[in-house]
Order: structure tokens, then sequence, then C-alpha cells
């Protein structure tokens, strides 16, 4: 009886891990779809074997997907023209966690990538940055930005602003605009990127005289409470919090400092992107959030609008700063591999020394900002722009 | 005033803690093992909650009783095909088994409900109770696990002292081998501490996310393993002494935040738990047993 029992739960547990791949599948069945589209364009063409690592699933999974997605509509767009240059796109899953991200690179390499994405999200990316250093693949990640990513590496590049530049612009735009005189700031004193935002922001706001009247941090251990944060900026009389750090914290911070009763004017940075599509978010709460994004969905140029339209067509969503990045990442890629005089049979080594050498000298167009560079220790040179969240809609200030 | 907020919030926090602590400490104190997957049942109760609310559109209390079916069936059936056949090995092999189940529920709910955290709608609703002009609030969810809490410990030590299967769960826990003499049927008895356990992890995580409304796969495990710590600092296997851990763990924690600092918050949590035991190695609470040999 009791055998029999227990055959019959297992089988239930069975099953329930069964539904679970069914409901994980379709996300594989539409990358094979795309890989089927790429193969036949493989036919026509050779083609660059493009590679990325990002959170496709966990806690930060939605910059992972996006990323991807943004990417996928590039290499889609760039595959139908048919160009000289052609790519085969190809994303790993890497859950935010650096060992999984070189493991994933790792399946990259047998796969032969021969340019590479870098990772989505910073710590990741710092662990693959090293790998790509060594094994000569060149790299340009849309959105990694601790500066350890590119540090001392010549052949890795970013998309995104490095942190002290989020920091740095960050302050700058709050006394620019006169958005507040007194600064509370929140961090996340065990992240990288939240700790290396808030360095520069305290430096540059020290400069400007910009007075911040509260510092207080979490961790991973303390990410449930911030009572006691949102008290101190209370009591400090801050009338404008800073949050760098991603939107999952910020959401639980802003629901709690509504029933506190306490609303100062909230500014995060590009991790704050994301919130108006938390699942279940009560996105009242995030009505006049500011943040300083160089990508915003609502603009009215034809590179930004078609890209949104395709975005929605194909994933149902508004895309964010992180797929517009990506989308860039790629067309960035042509501009250099046309430049540089690369082709698809080239190998990955001789490919970045190439693409070393050609990626200081191109300036390039993209959703993300106008006359784009890059210095040769890889980090880009673009404006930001502010943007405020306004009846569940990114606007811009 | 601002001592008397940050005591509430203490409070606030510590109960969530609490109410955790308490299903920890009860399967300890009964089957004596460390059960590790206690927080990602709480995660699926909180799940279950969300879709019951969310998917369903069930009022919240039928969803919270749905959440409640659903862990004891669960922590049921994972004590029969995982810990059960493990009666007999060393207290080892049954801890590395307890966190492979921790593994396996948060892979199991990455991939039913994905990655993306959701935002969890409190089953209390979101009011407070504003006291001195509305200088101090205690939000209603606060009071409702404060309450839950205070309700379960009794309920737990009347159950355990007064019953018929209470009297077994004692005995069980002295001595096993023994109590199988008595006539009485050990594995049922493990069967139901579990069935209780799961049953009020499900309320706790509930509570928790009513608490703090963000719901993702690993949102357990950070709780579990604090009310594991408010466990063994209110006395591992004592149900008040869990839930006076939990309330002082979150106290102190919230009052490290407030008046020393911010980053060393979780440091001086620990440092404490670490003086507590070396004062007084069963905990606070804890029943001092001498090992026979």
């Amino acid at each position: 009886m009791k055998k029999i029992l227990s055959m019959l739960l297992a089988g239930t547990m069975l099953a329930t891990a069964l539904t679970g791949c069914g409901a994980g599948g379709n996300s594989q069945d539409a990358g094979t779809n795309a890989d089927s589209a790429e193969g036949d364009a493989s036919a026509s063409a050779a083609v660059f074997k493009l590679g990325g690592t990002g959170p496709l699933t966990g806690g930060a999974a939605i910059y992972g997907n996006a990323a991807k997605n943004g990417a996928q509509i590039a290499v889609d767009e760039i595959n139908a023209a048919g160009g000289a240059v052609q790519f085969e796109l190809k994303y790993e899953d890497d859950e935010h966690d650096a060992e999984k991200a070189v493991n994933a690179y790792n399946a990259l390499l047998d796969w032969g990538m021969q340019i590479s994405l870098g990772s989505v999200t910073s710590k990741p990316c710092e662990a693959t940055a090293a790998e790509t250093y060594s094994d000569r693949i060149f790299a340009l990640t849309p959105s990694a930005s601790s500066v350890a990513v590119i540090d001392g590496k010549d052949n890795m590049y970013q998309m995104c602003f490095a942190d002290p530049n989020q920091g740095t612009a960050s302050a700058q735009y709050i006394f620019d605009q006169k958005l507040g005189t007194k600064v509370a700031v929140i961090y996340k004193n065990d992240d990288v990127y939240s700790s290396g935002i808030y360095d520069t922001f305290k430096a540059k706001a020290a400069e400007l005289g910009l007075e911040i009247v509260s510092t207080t941090t979490f961790t991973d251990a303390s990410a449930n409470d911030f009572t006691v944060q949102l008290g101190e900026a209370q009591k400090a009389g801050a009338d404008l919090l800073f949050l760098p750090m991603y939107y999952q914290p910020a959401s639980l911070i802003l629901t709690q400092a509504k029933s506190m009763g306490y609303a100062p004017k909230i500014f995060g940075v590009d991790g704050m992107d994301g919130i108006l599509t938390l699942e279940g978010f009560d996105t009242t709460l995030a009505e006049g959030v500011m943040l300083l994004t160089p990508f915003n969905a609502d603009a009215t140029d034809d590179k930004t609008a078609n890209f949104v339209k395709t975005y929605k067509e194909k994933f149902g969503e508004t895309p964010n700063q992180f797929a517009a990045d990506a989308y860039d990442c790629v067309y960035a890629y042509v501009a250099a591999i046309e430049a540089a005089g690369c082709t698809a049979d080239m190998s990955a080594q001789d490919i970045c020394e190439k693409l070393v050498e050609a990626f200081p000298t191109i300036s390039f167009d993209g959703l993300t900002g106008e006359g784009m560079t890059w210095d040769a220790t890889g980090a880009v040179s673009k404006s930001p722009k502010g943007m405020i969240i306004n009846n569940g809609a990114y606007v811009g200030m | 005033m601002t001592f008397l907020s940050y005591l509430i919030s203490g409070i606030s926090l510590g109960s969530v803690y609490a109410i955790i602590a308490l299903g920890y400490t009860m399967v300890y104190g009964i089957a004596k093992m460390l059960n590790f997957a206690h927080g990602d049942v709480i995660m699926i109760g909180a799940y279950m909650s969300f879709c019951g609310t969310s998917y369903m559109g069930w009022s919240p209390l039928m969803s919270v009783v749905l959440a409640i079916v659903v862990c004891t069936v669960l922590g049921v059936t994972i004590e029969r095909l995982a810990y059960k056949p493990l009666r007999m090995a060393p207290s080892l092999a049954v801890l590395i088994t307890a966190i492979g189940v921790s593994y396996f529920l948060q892979n199991a709910a990455l991939l039913i409900w994905t990655s993306n955290p959701k935002s969890f709608t409190s089953v209390v609703g979101g009011g407070a109770v504003k006291l001195f002009d509305g200088q101090l609030s205690i939000s209603h969810v606060t009071l409702v696990t404060v309450l839950a809490c205070v309700v379960i410990m009794v309920a737990l030590t009347l159950f355990t002292t007064k019953t018929k299967m209470g009297t077994a769960m004692r005995a069980v826990s002295e001595d096993k081998g023994a109590a199988q003499l008595m006539g009485i049927n050990v594995n049922t008895t493990i069967s139901v501490t579990f069935a209780i356990g799961s049953g009020l992890a499900a309320i706790a995580g509930v509570l928790l996310c009513s608490a703090y409304p963000t719901l993702m796969p690993t949102t357990g495990s950070m709780p579990g393993i604090k009310a594991f710590t408010a466990a063994v600092f209110g006395g591992i296997g004592s149900i008040p002494g869990a839930m006076l851990g939990g309330i002082l763990l979150g106290v102190i924690e919230i009052f490290s935040k407030a008046y020393i600092s911010t980053q060393l918050s979780d440091a001086i949590v620990f440092a404490m738990l670490i003086v507590v035991l070396l004062v007084k190695p069963d905990g606070l609470l804890g029943k001092h047993r001498n090992e026979k040999v």
C-alpha cells in the first residue's frame, strides 16, 4: 500500500516537473524557430556567430530577456536586409551568477562564437570579460555597467554608461534641474553596481555642493524592511531620494514610503527600468519616479518608433533600455565590422584584433544616443536623458 | 516617538521571523531534523495564495486555505519521499537531503512561475492603526502577524501538552525506539508533525509576502535562514523560544540599523547570536539535555 502511495506521489511530482518543462519549452521553441530562420540565411552568405550570456531566468531575468529580444530584432533586421554582414545569434542563460556565466560562455565557445555580447549584468560580465580577454574574443556588453568589466581589457567595450558615469550624471542632472536640495541615498552595499554608482554620486554631489543628508544601506539579507532607512531620510528632511538599485527592492521602498506617508521625489538609475512591468505592482506608486536612462520608448524618431513597434508585435511589451542597448550593440558591430573589413570566415582572434583597432575610430548613431564614440578603454561617450513616470509610462523630462 | 516606531518596525519584522521559526522549531523538536526546505515551502505557500487571488479571483481567505492545503500535502509528500527512507541514516544525510529538496522546490517554482518577480497583494488589507495623532502607525499586517503568532504559539503548546497526538509527538522526540515499543506509530506521528509544520509555513508565507510584497522563487530562502537563526536564538525545539527569538531578532536588526549602522546590522545580529550561544548554548529558552553515553 505504501509502495503504491509513494509511486503515485512520485508520479505526481514528475508530472509537475514535466508541466513546468512544458511551459518553459515555449521559449525554447521560439529560439529554435529563430535558429532555423538564421540557418536559411547562412545558406546564402557566411555568418558571424554572435553570442552573449544574460539572466534569462532568475531575479534579473527581465534584463536578460529584454537584451536577448532586442538583439534578436536587430539580427533579424540585418539578416533580412541581406547586407554583406550577416549574424547568427545565440544567448545562454547565466541566472545573474558569475560562475554560471562562465559555464554559459564555455557553451558558446563550443558552439563556435566569433564575437561576444559579453553578459547583460555586471557581476557575471566581470567573469566573462576575463575569459574573453584571455581567449582574445572581442566583446561589447549592452548593459554591464561596472568599471571592473572593462578595466584593463583592450577588447571589452560597453554600450551603456559605466556606473561612475551614472552616478556623476545623476548628481549633475539633479543639480542642474534643481530637483532637490536635500538628498537621501539608500544603496545596496553588497552589490558592486549599486555601491559603484553611490561612490561617484557622492563625489560629484560634494563637488557641486549638493547636500546629501542621509546615507543608508541594505544587503541581500536585509532587503525586506526599509522603514529605518526611510525614517532616517524623513527625519533628515530629505526632499529627494536617490535609489541606485534594481527595481525589485525599489518597489518595496516605494510601498513602504507610501505606508509611512513619506513622499519625497524619487530618482533612480537604469536598474529602476522594469518597475512598471513588475506583475501585480501598483504602478500608481511609481508615479513621478524619475530616472536617468539613455533610451526613451516614447521618442518619436523613426528608428525608435519602428523598434518599439516591432518589439511590441513580437514580444507583447514595451521595450526597455536593455533591449535598446542590445539592439544598438548589434548595429554597432555592423559598423565596426565594416570599418575593420572583417569577414565571417576569419577566426575569432583575428576579428578581435581588427575590431580593437576599429572600435575607437567609429562614430555610431543608435537608439540610445546620437554620435556615440568609444575611447580605447572601452567606455562609451553619450548623453543620458532624464525620464519621469507619468500615468504609468515613461515620459521624457 | 521614533524609538517607538522603530520598535514597532522591529516587532513587525520579528513577528514574520517568529511565525517561520515556529514551523522550523516544531519539526526540529519532534523529528530532530533541520528541515532546510521549510523556507521554500513558505515560498510555495505564498505563490499558491498569489495564484488564488490574482489568477482565479478568489477571496483572500479562500486563497489562504488553498495555500495551507497545498503546503500540508506538499510537506507530507516531501517527508514520505525524501526523509522517511532516511529514518535510520545519519543526520548529515538527512540534512543534505533537506538542502536538495530546497533546491528542487526553488527550481520547480522557477519553471512554473518563471523568475520575474511578482508583487504580492496583501491578504490583510493595506490600512494602518494610527496612534498619537498619526505619529505612530501600526499596519494591519503587523497586528495580524503578531496575533497569528501568539495564537499559533499557544495552540501548538496546548496541542503538544494536552492531546494524545501531542503526547505521542513528545514521546517520539524523547526516544523513537521506546515510543514505538509503547505502541506509538512513529511514522504517522512524524507525518503529522510535517503536516502541521508545512501548514504553518503556508500561513507564514502569506504573512511574509503581505508585509513585504515581493514574490519570487528565492523569496523564502533568506527569511528562512533568518528564522532558523531565530529558532536557534530562542532555543531550537522550544515553541515559546521560537516566538521570543524571532521577535528579538527582528527588534535587534531594526535597532542596530537605526542606532548603530545600516552597514553593520547583519554583523551585529549574528554577533548577538554568537554571544547568546556562548553564554547559553541551548538558546534562550532551550532545555538542556544531558546526552547519554
